[in-house]
């Protein structure tokens, strides 16, 4: 048993959904409680998923134990490859199915399901997340990809991306239109936007370009072996691993190495004057190994930030974020203990993290800037503009996306010169992101709100009842009671002027 | 909308055929209460035992993370644990000690049970029994059940106070119990109108803190602020406290129906019924009326989702002209929803439980003006073209009582008004 408080990965059905959300034509039955269904709002709401997760729970109450759980699996698959017609099934257990160990895998073999049903073995008390999409992909691929002649014209498949992926939607297109820029086009992206119909189809390109080795190594290393195809060890994101994937290709393909760099900027931003405050800046990294291997490498060599420190929430990760960690002469911390992490930070007082969602509030509290590299996504990982994170264009955003929690190098200076000044505080902080800077308490903040510019007077209980207001709101709520009272020629506000207020601004 | 309470001609639907389909359904675990109760509830933690899901759920339902270190945690049953049950009580013993010895202000710990905790039939009431005696007097422990296997979201907060009932002390005292977590300020409102009434001494459940001289008894007479407490009801009941139906105080005519029934119970005179309600009456009922112009005519849909939907729907209906096409409540309890249910002019098809797909296929048949949701369907009906509001919202926000009618029909309009607003085309 393990105190967990928040945590960086979810169960391993997690992982199978992302396989299965991001791909169409595939249906996941999933034998689980109606709580599980949580789940699908990972994709509505926080990637804005314009369709549900195509999921079934088969929905079991503690009043099935014993009886008829088993049925319950049966039905609900009969019943989802009637409504959904998928051209394959995934079938598998949540945590608490588990328990009950009702094998759907063999029940659903003891049926006649038309289609291919792929059973899944996720070990939710061992496992997390990201081996749960890995071992769903890697289980799909197995079960319908077949060798098979490879393309006249040089192909490669993209694997990795995931539905509720950290910028994935965008790292498909910057690294189609790089190897596009090199005459190699792609023959499926998988498993965000493939069918089954188009895993079938995998073998027929000539090598595979593994984007996130997190959730497709497994499948990428099963079809080296048996659909004969080499994958990229490279992760392209950064400059310079950009430009070494570039290699990797043109060694793998036998075509020359060419690299469309007119856009991209992040070197000569580097370069700039203005960015010698970005020099020797003391930084923290965390996330899922590939991003913060990939990110140590920017933050060091293209950025020239001092790596303070660098970990990894993925277990499967640890060697090589070990062996990183050694070449940066610093420490890795391996751990899903969010606690932990924020001790570490504490300890290590760099002054900014390179993170998770999750780093981003450690940095709240902390009073340092953070930038999110990683996955936990969360809402704002999903940006209406584009903004990948690997080639050319994903460096851009990188650098941009890096420096601005920061305070610009001449505004730097600004702030130290009127660092005394009454309204330019240290405690105000940078003036174009407070909210990076360390903050007085929320009450504290409203003792410092202007007082009223009329000659309004607040009453105690009104006061109290203001109070009371959750403190987003609370500005408003004063400014236009306060409006509709000096309207009115009120002198006094009263809980009873304030609610009158109320009413008549609700809409 | 300005008359006072008047029942539907038809009869309501207290005795509709109520419609009950098994099959998926697409709705939280009652774990989910412990976003809002822990926020409540300012001495206590809650330590669910549960599985990775359940710390998931827990975190993406809260949404943001902005407490670093929470009152809530999961103790995550791992292999091991899942070998043999007395390991199983030795290492929460462990994780329980680790836990209190670092948070020294909790005061009451709920050990929270899950669905794989039922599964392997883990005693949690024995282990709370246990812990009691070993932290007392510092900590009260308490065991309440809030998986997904038994609880329905907003029925963990059902199975919570429940389980606080049988240890509050006894009391012969004549006072009202207010029970249900509502948002302080919406709390306040309500003491506040019954004080002012006279009627006292007024009790909440849950109290804030632990150390309040919260008690029941045979001269308790107590009102539900929210509808979905069933469990909590029967446990007062046992206690000897007697329980005040009424309709449920939202809108205008809700929370003057739910005062009135206790006014009559205190013998509050007609004219201080009066002198105290007529003010916040007349701004409720400009509020709705501002917010409501949106919502006339239109139709609305239900999915089950918190147990408010009854309620709402009697709200919406009489209150600011809409017209439900279904209500759809995870779970109906006729004591508890009836003084809505006889409010509710019959016409929409009342359902109890659910199969989301033929659910769905049923909404979209009916293209309703307005939906209301969980998350999991919000974006996919709105990208069908269905205006949604989504459910969860109406347990976060501050919905209950005269202040808050106006922001509680705007909850509903905004959707509404939203698709006349956008213009997302080129101009013609």
């Amino acid at each position: 048993m393990k105190l967990t408080v928040w945590t960086y990965e979810g169960p391993p059905h997690v992982g199978a959904m992302r396989v299965a959300t991001g791909m169409t034509g595939l249906h996941y039955v999933l034998h689980a409680p109606q709580g599980d269904t949580y789940a699908d709002l990972l994709f509505t709401m926080i990637e804005r998923r314009d369709h549900r997760p195509p999921v079934t729970y088969t929905t079991f109450q503690a009043r099935d134990l014993g009886s008829d759980t088993a049925n319950l699996f049966k039905t609900s698959l009969q019943d989802a490859y009637a409504r959904f017609e998928p051209e394959a099934l995934i079938v598998g257990a949540s945590c608490t199915a588990e328990l009950i160990q009702d094998d759907p895998g063999g029940m659903s073999e003891t049926m006649d399901i038309p289609v291919p049903v792929i059973p899944l073995e996720l070990p939710s008390y061992q496992r997390k997340e990201n081996f749960g999409a890995d071992e769903t992909f890697f289980q799909i691929v197995r079960a319908l990809a077949e060798p098979m002649q490879k393309t006249a014209q040089i192909t490669c498949n993209l694997i990795g991306p995931t539905a509720l992926g950290f910028r994935h939607r965008d790292d498909i297109t910057e690294i189609t239109s790089l190897l596009s820029d090199m005459s190699i086009s792609v023959n499926v992206v998988a498993p965000m936007t493939a069918s089954p119909s188009d895993v079938k189809r995998l073998g027929a390109a000539h090598f595979n370009v593994l984007m996130y080795p997190e959730t497709a190594e497994t499948a990428a290393r099963w079809m080296a072996r048996e659909l004969d195809q080499p994958y990229t060890k490279t992760v392209p994101i950064g400059v310079g691993a950009t430009r070494d994937f570039v290699r990797e290709v043109a060694e793998i393909t036998g075509l020359k190495p060419y690299l469309d760099d007119t856009r991209l900027r992040l070197p000569w931003y580097s370069k700039s004057v203005d960015s010698t405050y970005l020099t020797g800046k003391r930084v923290f990294l965390f996330g899922d190994g590939t991003h913060v291997a990939a990110a140590a490498r920017i933050a060091r060599d293209e950025m020239g930030f001092e790596v303070v420190g660098i970990g990894c929430y993925n277990r499967e990760m640890a060697r090589p974020i070990r062996a990183l960690a050694r070449d940066y002469g610093v420490e890795a911390l391996i751990t899903d203990d969010y606690l932990e992490v924020e001790r570490v930070i504490e300890t290590l007082q760099p002054e900014m993290i390179l993170g998770t969602q999750m780093e981003r509030h450690i940095g709240k509290r902390l009073g340092i800037p953070c930038a999110v590299i990683s996955a936990p996504v969360h809402v704002q990982d999903f940006p209406a503009r584009y903004s990948p994170q690997m080639g050319i264009e994903g460096a851009n955003v990188i650098f941009d996306t890096w420096v601005h929690p920061l305070v610009m190098g001449l505004e730097e200076h600004l702030l130290h010169m009127f660092r005394d000044d009454f309204e330019f505080h240290d405690a105000a902080g940078p003036s174009h992101h407070g909210g990076h800077a360390p903050k007085p308490d929320v009450a504290g903040a409203d003792t410092q709100m202007p007082a009223p510019a009329s000659n309004v007077i607040w009453l105690d209980d009104a006061e109290r009842e203001l109070k009371k207001i959750p403190f987003f709101v609370r500005g408003k709520a004063r400014r236009n009671t306060e409006t509709f009272a000096s309207e009115r020629g009120v002198a006094e506000i009263s809980v009873e002027t304030l609610y009158e207020a109320k009413a008549h601004y609700a809409r | 909308m300005t008359e006072l309470p008047r029942l539907v001609t038809s009869g309501g639907c207290r005795d509709e055929p109520i419609l009950k389909q098994r099959g998926q359904r697409e709705v939280f675990c009652g774990l989910t209460g412990i976003i809002w109760l822990h926020r409540k509830m300012q001495d206590a933690f809650f330590l669910v035992i549960g599985s990775r899901t359940c710390a998931h759920l827990l975190q993406s339902a809260a949404g943001v993370m902005i407490f670093a270190e929470p009152r809530f945690g999961t103790a995550i049953l791992e292999e091991t644990d899942l070998a043999g049950l007395a390991d199983a009580h030795a290492e929460l013993d462990k994780v329980v000690d680790q836990l209190l010895a670092r948070r020294k202000d909790i005061k009451q710990l709920f050990l929270v049970g899950s669905c794989p905790s039922e599964v392997i039939k883990l005693d949690l009431s024995r282990a709370a029994e246990r812990m009691t005696e070993k932290y007392a007097p510092s900590v009260r422990v308490l065991n309440f059940s809030g998986s997904g296997i038994e609880t329905t979201f907003t029925q963990g907060e059902d199975a919570c106070l429940a389980s606080m009932v049988p240890v509050l002390p006894q009391t012969d005292a004549r006072q009202l119990l207010l029970v249900g977590a509502l948002p302080d300020v919406v709390e306040e409102q309500a003491v506040s109108l019954l004080t002012d009434m006279g009627i006292g001494p007024v009790k909440v459940l849950p109290a804030p803190r632990s150390d309040t001289d919260l008690a029941v008894g045979e001269n308790t007479v107590f009102a539900l602020t929210q509808p979905f407490l069933g469990d909590t009801h029967a446990a007062l009941e046992r206690r000897g406290a007697r329980h005040l139906a009424a309709a449920f105080p939202f809108g205008e005519e809700g929370t003057t129906a739910w005062l009135r029934v206790i006014a009559q119970e205190f013998g509050v005179s007609q004219e201080t019924f009066d002198r105290v309600t007529e003010a916040p009456r007349a701004r409720a009922r400009k509020a709705i009326s501002q917010a409501a112009d949106a919502l006339q005519g239109k139709s609305i849909f239900f999915f089950p989702d918190s147990q408010l939907e009854i309620p709402l729907a009697r709200f919406l209906t009489r209150e600011c002209g809409m017209e439900a096409v279904e209500v759809g409540a995870p779970f109906i309890h006729k004591g508890i929803v009836g003084p809505d249910l006889d409010m509710l002019a019959q016409g929409p098809t009342l359902s109890e439980g659910q199969d989301v797909d033929l659910q769905l296929d049923r909404c979209r048949a009916a293209r309703p003006d307005l939906t209301v949701c969980g998350l999991g369907l919000a974006n996919p009906l709105e990208a069908e073209g269905l205006a949604t509001k989504w459910a969860i919202e109406l347990v976060f926000t501050p919905v209950h009582f005269y202040e808050q009618a106006g922001d509680l029909a705007g909850l509903f309009s905004r959707p509404v008004r939203r698709s006349d607003l956008l213009k997302l085309e080129a101009s013609a």
